[in-house]
């Protein structure tokens, strides 16, 4: 969670009344959406770094960690990022990493915002003892330090897998998501269609799924690109400290190598500039295509 | 007010209180056996030495009285600052180990934090009324605060320090030196301590700037900046309103963000080997030395919540609203 929680205030987007039929509302957010710059730049961004994650790895011949070629060599046209040290072949390292990259994004990321809105619709919804005992949970989980607690976590049990290395991310990282979407459900559940459906006999929990979510399922989907973005960063410090999943490549990884085996003073620059500028386009892309949406879902920014 | 600060301390004393159990918690209960590992890392050759060596080290972690019993020692432990022997550096106490390392981290985080706060506001707030600005000073914001704070800080130091040869990329000071209260010590240290403070600040920056111009943009469309308009209050006015008030979410940003914070400085202190926490951290995770790992996870711990609680009080020096009990902050 980088700068996501100081975006929550403007990120916010008005909550559009349930008037215009849904399937309209789609067709005129696709419709504003591909006219906005901000999101098809961050898409294409985006979209190209899963191309070469998930499709390079498939066409090399030999693993990330495999000695194939001279070490120490700078980018030619057998090896397009150059080779370690070690003489193994960073572009290959590159692809599988950004993979493993967009692995903990969605997983990190998902269960993030899984476990933030429904703590937060249930809290919000809910009101009362339940709130305040959830609302506890939250606050308690927000001010303790993510990272720290799992650099404990890491170093005890031994992360192996990338999906290991996400869920623990992801549960450390959505108490905002719960705060921001507690507010939101608290000033929705007052609102006359909740009245009516509640009223109509409808349970709570499909009052919730079916009045409350959809009104605000922009800004849902725009918690989980953050999110997303965060899991990101956060996985790469982990695997830069050297915590990182033992049996999978990874940027974070990467630059950790690059770094233990001093790169830096050897000038094998092209060992430790692509990792990171590949987090970094990622997730500024990220960002930026959240802006972008903003100006979609949100009206009145739209002339901007 | 009291009620304010009542709450606040509660949910400040319980996150340490949940911090300092998971702390005694995952050593014990995570699936794996910590002192197996320990046994297997040490390779004894002899499968006869692992008994005593085994009962040896559950005997030091306390592991051989009943688990109620294991938790209150270790409460008890901790209150008189025992917090175990470093292996790292043995026989070192952990707690001295960290109290060493302290002051190179604050002297990290604290005008990182401070000043990139001050200058992300500022620009963020120029960048709101500027359109040349915002057009440059946005993207490069986008750019900083998606950067993660190792990267910045390798091709900082690989740029300015390796190839310009300006700084120097290691150390908290000059190798050659001891430390002593004199010039010479003191301009090395400043020069060390430079490219972490600029990478860390740099990233900072962006977030604090980005959120400063969407708060003001946001701001100058509320009801009281619509209202001095129409009054024709002059333009200057009515954006130190805005700032005014655009400053308090900033303020719980900050908060909210220390986290993510001491993350980038442990990091940033790794890249540069500066003697700090972060130095430590990597240190005890390469020598399996889990106290001092343990020990530092709670001084940031500590570090975190008091610092949340120093920001709680400037937000109620700050906003007269949470004086008076009128609204409380979040």
């Amino acid at each position: 969670m980088t700068d996501t929680e100081r975006m929550e205030a403007p990120g916010v987007p008005a909550l559009a009344e349930p008037v215009a039929p849904l399937v309209g509302r789609r067709r005129e957010t696709l419709h504003f959406a591909a006219r906005n710059k901000k999101v098809v730049g961050g898409l294409v961004v985006i979209l190209a770094f899963l191309a070469l994650g998930v499709l390079a790895p498939l066409f090399t011949t030999h693993g990330p960690n495999e000695y194939v070629g001279p070490p120490a060599a700078p980018p030619s046209a057998d090896y397009w990022f150059g080779t370690t040290t070690f003489g193994q072949d960073v572009f290959v390292q590159f692809a599988n990493g950004i993979r493993s990259t967009f692995l903990v994004g969605v997983l990190g990321g998902g269960l993030a915002a899984l476990i933030g809105m429904t703590v937060g619709f249930v809290a919000g919804y809910r009101g009362g003892l339940v709130d305040e005992l959830l609302n506890m949970v939250t606050n308690i989980v927000l001010v303790l330090p993510a990272l720290a607690v799992l650099i404990i976590l890491h170093a005890y049990v031994g992360i192996t897998s990338v999906p290991m290395q996400a869920m623990f991310i992801g549960l450390f990282s959505w108490p905002w998501v719960a705060r921001a979407v507690r507010a939101q459900t608290f000033s929705i559940r007052s609102r006359e269609f909740v009245d009516l459906a509640r009223l109509s006999g409808m349970r709570p929990l499909a009052i919730i799924r079916r009045e409350i979510a959809p009104n605000m399922s922009s800004y849902l989907f725009m918690t989980f690109i953050l999110l997303f973005g965060g899991s990101v960063l956060m996985a790469a410090t982990l695997d830069f400290i050297g915590l990182g999943p033992t049996e999978a490549v990874s940027l974070g990884l990467m630059m950790n190598s690059a770094v233990h085996w001093s790169a830096l003073h050897l000038g094998l620059w092209w060992w430790f500039v692509p990792p990171g500028a590949a987090i970094t386009a990622i997730v500024g892309a990220l960002y930026v295509m959240n802006v972008g949406l903003d100006e979609v879902f949100n009206p009145k920014l739209r002339e901007m | 007010m009291r009620r304010y600060f009542g709450r606040k301390l509660a949910i400040y004393a319980l996150t340490f209180v949940v911090a300092v159990t998971l702390n005694w918690i995952i050593p014990r209960f995570m699936p794996g056996d910590p002192v197996l590992r320990m046994l297997t890392r040490t390779s004894v050759s002899n499968p006869e030495a692992i008994a005593p060596m085994r009962s040896y080290y559950e005997n030091v972690f306390g592991l051989d009285v009943p688990l109620w019993k294991q938790y209150l020692n270790y409460w008890v432990e901790l209150f008189q600052g025992n917090l175990g022997v470093s292996v790292w550096l043995f026989p070192a106490p952990v707690a001295d180990v960290i109290l060493r390392a302290v002051p190179y981290t604050l002297a990290l985080l604290l005008p990182s934090i401070l000043l990139s706060w001050w200058a992300g506001n500022k620009v963020g707030a120029l960048a709101a009324r500027r359109r040349w600005l915002d057009n440059t000073a946005l993207p490069v914001s986008y750019a900083l605060t998606a950067t993660p704070y190792m990267w910045l800080g390798i091709l900082l130091a690989w740029s300015l320090g390796i190839v310009a040869g300006i700084f120097p990329v290691a150390g908290g000071y000059s190798f050659e030196l001891r430390p002593d209260w004199s010039w010479v010590f003191f301009g090395s240290l400043v020069q060390h301590w430079f490219l972490p403070f600029l990478s860390l600040f740099l990233v900072a920056f962006g977030g604090w700037a980005i959120g400063m111009r969407n708060l003001i943009i946001y701001e100058l469309e509320a009801d009281y900046a619509n209202y001095l308009a129409a009054l024709g209050a002059p333009r200057r006015l009515i954006r130190r309103y805005a700032f005014r008030n655009a400053l308090l979410p900033q303020i719980t940003g900050l908060a909210l963000q220390l986290g993510v914070l001491v993350a980038g400085a442990l990091v940033t202190e790794i890249v540069f080997a500066y003697p700090g926490l972060g130095h430590l951290i990597l240190q005890a995770i390469q020598n399996q030395d889990f106290f001092l790992l343990q020990g530092a996870f709670l001084f940031i711990v500590i570090g975190v919540l008091g610092a949340n609680f120093v920001i709680d009080i400037v937000y109620v020096l700050v906003d007269p609203r949470t004086r008076t009990g009128m609204q409380g902050a979040t």
